[in-house]
């Protein structure tokens, strides 16, 4: 079974925070079409702090992403600190005793983070959230994974059902969050935290693959 | 925008350091420069009481720590939530030993960071019970009342709850005592323009010319419905009739807040209470403690909320009780 070890995966967290930093006036401007517009600051503030934490040595990818989830909970406030700092807290707990990630424990790692947002956030499909990023990326990712593809083609199928997962939220109409103010008036905007997490997805999935 | 502002982005800083250069009798600092302790907290052998939530409302949060109210508070960036950390900072400056009682607004963003700062606490060994605040008649009928949002009625949840800990009630009874100041409470707001977050530059919503959106929320939420302004005799008619019909206050004793959302004259509050005491008269319901003034506001948002407690002997005790802040002081010195 293909694998990556957590050590040689530590570094990706570096690259998740870099192109949360990097993109940050783009999430501003689409939360700012139907939100309040500070997306962008938000995150890019909380990354860029853990990158600072996470320093020039960077530890294994599960103490990678307990740091970033740390950091989140004590940087960000609103609903996006909480959120993703339990998405990272919990993917770094499901990884726990481990030394590698392979095809299955990545999908078990995933299935942690995606059922800390939603027991936390309370948000569905089709709410237009980061959920309708992550659902879709998740059962993609199953489903490859349970026809016996190797690690590196369920990882492609999960950076593909992401996008398509992000692309879809420009349809939905906003039904939890500060944007379902505009009820109909939120369709035909991408929902910024469903930006954010494609980016983030879309980072670890190359960066794993880099290693396959 | 035109504003007495530095850095946009950097409000909730400057205005944490004039608020404790304003006011070094009530407010300490912490390590956390997003977390204020009252002068004196923790007060060993007494329960901790906290709250928080995002910047913009003031005097709310911060300008009701003082001694006989909050111990210690969190504040968030402008209309967001304080982080997961600053409410767990918040919960151990206010801890005296005897556990802390979290009292703050029912928001998607608050009740997340509460809910995952109680979890960290747990895991000290602090235990921190919680009380949500649902008064806002206006965002969820009533059979979905968990689903309101809190607004000024956490003032007075704030003052009973924190009355009861100076009781040296144990946390229980103060969680019991705090849950029914809720319960008794109700509140709609009134619209009049939108609010522009300093960040953004330009307000995110907007109210028509010449109209008002009855039931707005304290982030320009939407109401249950957008007319053309009346009349202050029609406003307050409007504004208690959805509180009447929520709770049966008919006959009883009650408090009453007016608050101002930021831009409304003071003048304005106080031509809008004749009314309501008016409609309380006439529904004879006995106003025992009255409050009138900006005590929960949403920046520059023009409009006003009226928010009604129903009383018994141990509201009224606890609400009579002293209390020594900035948005609020009642009785002697405490």
């Amino acid at each position: 079974m293909d694998s990556v070890s957590l050590k040689d995966a530590g570094p990706i967290v570096a690259d998740m925070a870099a192109v949360i930093v990097e993109h940050a006036a783009y999430l501003s401007e689409i939360d700012g079409a139907i939100g309040d517009g500070d997306h962008g600051i938000n995150m890019s503030k909380g990354f860029r702090r853990a990158g600072e934490r996470l320093g020039p040595h960077p530890p294994d990818l599960a103490q990678g992403f307990a740091t970033l989830g740390e950091t989140l909970l004590d940087e960000i406030g609103g609903s996006t600190g909480p959120l993703y700092g339990s998405f990272f807290l919990d993917m770094a707990a499901s990884l726990k005793g481990r030394d590698a990630i392979d095809r299955d424990s990545f999908g078990a790692m995933l299935h942690a983070g995606v059922a800390a947002v939603i027991d936390l956030g309370g948000a569905k499909t089709g709410d237009k959230t980061l959920v309708d990023v992550l659902a879709p990326a998740v059962a993609t990712y199953d489903e490859a994974a349970a026809k016996g593809e190797p690690f590196h083609t369920c990882l492609e199928a999960l950076d593909r059902a992401s996008e398509a997962g992000l692309e879809a939220t420009r349809d939905m109409v906003a039904r939890i969050g500060r944007a379902s103010r505009l009820g109909e008036r939120s369709r035909g905007h991408l929902d910024a935290g469903a930006a954010s997490c494609r980016m983030l997805l879309g980072a670890l999935s190359r960066g794993l693959r880099r290693h396959l | 925008m035109n504003r007495v502002v530095n850095n946009p982005e950097e409000v909730v800083e400057d205005a944490v350091t004039g608020l404790l250069a304003a006011h070094p009798d009530l407010l300490a600092a912490t390590d956390n420069p997003r977390v204020i302790r009252a002068v004196g907290a923790p007060k060993s052998g007494k329960v901790g009481i906290v709250t928080g939530g995002g910047s913009g409302h003031e005097p709310a949060f911060v300008g009701y720590v003082g001694p006989g109210l909050i111990d210690a508070v969190a504040l968030g960036e402008v209309f967001a939530s304080p982080s997961a950390r600053s409410f767990h900072h918040a919960f151990k400056a206010a801890d005296g030993g005897h556990g802390v009682a979290c009292l703050y607004g029912n928001y998607a963003g608050d009740n997340m960071n509460v809910k995952m700062a109680v979890k960290l606490a747990e895991r000290e060994g602090l235990v921190v019970k919680t009380v949500v605040a649902n008064d806002d008649v206006a965002s969820a009928p009533a059979e979905e009342a968990s689903k309101r949002r809190g607004v000024a009625g956490e003032i007075l949840t704030w003052k009973v709850g924190a009355a009861r800990a100076d009781e040296r009630a144990d946390l229980d009874a103060v969680i019991v005592s705090a849950q029914k100041a809720i319960d008794a409470t109700r509140s709609i707001g009134i619209g009049l323009s939108a609010c522009t977050i300093p960040a953004a530059g330009k307000p995110n919503f907007t109210i028509k010319e010449g109209h008002m959106e009855v039931g707005i929320g304290h982030h320009g939420e939407p109401g249950v419905a957008v007319v053309p302004t009346r009349s202050a005799r029609d406003m307050a008619a409007l504004m208690m009739d959805a509180i009447l019909a929520d709770l049966p206050f008919a006959g009883e004793d009650v408090a009453v807040l007016v608050s101002g959302l930021g831009a409304t004259p003071l003048m304005e509050l106080y031509i809008l209470y004749g009314h309501v005491a008016e409609i309380l008269a006439a529904h004879h319901i006995a106003p025992r403690h009255r409050f009138v003034g900006n005590y929960f506001t949403s920046l520059d948002m023009m409009g006003v909320s009226v928010t009604l407690m129903r009383l018994d002997a141990e509201l009224d005790r606890l609400i009579s009780a002293p209390a020594r802040s900035i948005g609020l002081t009642i009785g002697g010195k405490s």
